[in-house]
């Protein structure tokens, strides 16, 4: 074979892998969305129709006014939406002032910290599950939202910390030294010099902390009681195990419930892997 | 690394200078929180009592509590009576906590290695591939990854429904010989997925590695942008084959990415609790607990045996902080912490 023919063979099948790659992952949400807007005749039949032969928005309406688990499927959303972008907030506001130290300051128990940081993102939050169920009731805040905010900040905090101070460490310090040397107060020097530069790596690490807490299952399962208080992803799992054979509305749901976090995904997957990683790919 | 850190010392100098003299007409005050000596423990202070409080304090709960019975009454307020290591006792006697020690070890063996394998082989693909291609499959990636755990699972309930899901129509066409060889049975019809540990973990696999082959893969292909062409003219030049070049340059030049990555899947799929619970339904089937199931059944199910609960808990941690020391180290000899 002669070697012009060979390569054009080996792209061919590098890009077959690509597409088989693609598709595979693609699949399984294709169907979610695709079975959203079936018929219960494409949904029971027996021969494969992968796409709806009549599409309808039934499920979808179902959804919205019939409701999931008793009551409107807006409710879930708002529950979700209220604990993610509070956890946000406060989050955001910890992890940043922390990270600046980090970042900024030597001082003792630097190291200290970070290692620590380190590790309590190791520890399984199924594992604190029964400490952190107990402590909830005895403050008051079993079968409470607020209690589920309080949770995710703390859930959220040291990745979020770990990730800001990436973002902080690579503004120059230079120009916050040129800040100072023209008079400028410390706290308007964090504030109109080191804020605005770091102000993208704030919201890349509060989108990581709202996916975080809108995904959020173990606790608010453990915690929420009441139907009118449960977020999105225990909404979706309580309307599956009631109405199993649904699956027009279920996979409806659960397509409600995707396409925030896929959006904001795809704005932050590239520093979501820096984060992550950081450190071992720089070498 | 040795420049940043005698930059950093000499920032330091310059601001504990500009905050002593330079603001002039009003001298900080010592003892005031401004002050630059005080001032990183004052910004640390906030994100410190959350994490003592909500990580650190709990943990130590969770080790307290293992030692003591924990049920209905204590649940209520009453104090917590020792029971010393009868927790403990009662779990290793028991042949739950050993079916879920089973199923969390091996379906982490299994699903790390799929992923990781799986994973890196996608992100050799994509640094091979032309812009279009690789930028499709990266987003096609992005989807799988970014779907909720809780969604996820419920897909996969969907994708293995006995009566109407599609991968028992799928393995249906397959040749009836083929399917008897490879699995011992021909007709899928009705195949119920979710009952035994076998197929249900089969599934679990699926699920898992599917979401968690992206990050993977991505990360891998930051590494391979890290490595000089360079080395890989030379190696082919040489003749080398692509097994050869993987495991003599690629792998070698990226082990602290693998070891990273190899470490975070196994915390990952060993505490595997959303899809799980989901798959398997809630706690009914009880021989497909793995280790964080079986907490949660033994704590939250009636009666709360949360002493038992809280013993299997620390087990489960145990195992995990082995691993992250091994994490943990390799960042700190990396000089990441400087």
């Amino acid at each position: 074979m002669n070697p012009a023919l060979r390569a054009r063979l080996g792209r061919v099948g590098l890009n077959a892998a690509g597409i088989v790659v693609f598709l595979a992952a693609i699949f399984p949400v294709f169907w979610m969305v695709s079975t959203s807007f079936k018929s219960e005749a494409d949904i029971s039949s027996l021969e494969l129709r992968p796409l709806p032969t009549e599409p309808t928005l039934e499920h979808f309406a179902g959804i919205f006014t019939e409701g999931v688990a008793g009551h409107s499927i807006w409710l879930y959303l708002g529950n979700s939406l209220i604990v993610a972008l509070s956890t946000v907030v406060v989050g955001a506001v910890l992890a940043l002032l922390a990270s600046v130290a980090v970042a900024r300051f030597k001082f003792r128990f630097r190291a200290t910290f970070l290692v620590l940081l380190l590790i309590v993102q190791m520890v399984p939050a199924e594992a604190l599950g029964i400490s952190l169920f107990l402590m909830a009731k005895r403050a008051g805040l079993y079968n409470e939202i607020l209690g589920l905010v309080v949770i995710n900040v703390g859930l959220t905090l040291p990745f979020a910390i770990w990730m800001l101070r990436n973002f902080v460490a690579a503004v120059p310090r230079e120009l916050e030294e040129a800040a100072a040397i023209d008079g400028a107060t410390r706290f308007r020097t964090f504030w109109q010099v080191l804020f605005p530069l770091v102000a993208p790596g704030l919201v890349a690490t509060s989108i990581f902390s709202f996916i975080a807490a809108w995904n959020e299952f173990f606790f608010a399962l453990v915690l929420m009681q009441d139907d009118t208080k449960y977020t999105m992803p225990i909404a979706l799992r309580y309307f599956f195990g009631r109405n199993t054979t649904d699956w027009g509305s279920i996979m409806a749901a659960s397509t409600v419930m995707t396409i925030p976090v896929v959006i904001f995904f795809l704005l932050v997957q590239r520093r979501m892997v820096s984060g992550l990683v950081a450190g071992a790919v720089k070498g | 690394m040795t420049t940043t850190t005698s930059r950093q010392a000499h920032a330091s100098d310059g601001g504990r200078k500009a905050g002593g003299s330079k603001r002039g007409l009003r001298p900080a005050n010592p003892r005031s929180a401004l002050n630059p000596r005080y001032l990183p423990y004052g910004l640390l202070l906030p994100a410190m009592i959350v994490i003592g409080g909500l990580l650190l304090y709990p943990l130590v709960q969770m080790i307290q509590m293992s030692f003591q019975k924990v049920g209905l009454r204590e649940i209520r307020g009453y104090p917590a009576e020792s029971v010393g290591v009868g927790n403990y006792q009662k779990i290793v006697e028991s042949d739950l906590f050993w079916a879920a020690l089973r199923n969390t070890v091996i379906f982490a063996l299994i699903a790390v290695t799929l992923t990781l394998v799986i994973g890196t082989l996608v992100g050799l693909l994509l640094n091979k591939l032309g812009k279009k291609m690789s930028t499709l499959v990266v987003i096609g990636s992005m989807l799988a990854w970014a779907t909720p755990a809780i969604s996820s699972a419920i897909i996969f309930r969907w994708l293995f429904d006995d009566r109407n899901g599609v991968a028992n129509w799928v393995l249906n066409l397959l040749p009836d010989f083929l399917s008897q060889a490879l699995f011992g049975r021909s007709d899928w019809s009705g195949f119920v997925w979710f009952l035994e540990p076998a197929p249900l973990y089969t599934v679990l696999i699926l699920c898992v590695v599917w979401q968690s082959f992206p990050f993977i893969a991505v990360s891998v292909l930051a590494g391979l942008k890290s490595i000089s062409s360079a080395l890989y003219e030379a190696a082919r030049v040489d003749g080398a084959t692509a097994w050869r070049i993987f495991w003599k340059i690629t792998f070698p030049l990226l082990r602290p990415v693998f070891s990273v990555l190899l470490v975070l899947s196994i915390i990952w799929d060993f505490k595997v609790f959303t899809q799980l619970h989901t798959l398997a339904g809630g706690v009914a089937t009880r021989d497909a607990f793995n280790l964080s199931l079986y907490s949660y059944a033994e704590a939250f199910s009636a009666p709360p045996k949360m002493g038992i609960g809280s013993a299997i808990a620390v087990v489960l941690t145990l195992i995990l902080l082995a691993v992250t020391f091994v994490y943990v180290r390799q960042m700190v000899r990396q000089e990441e912490l400087r």
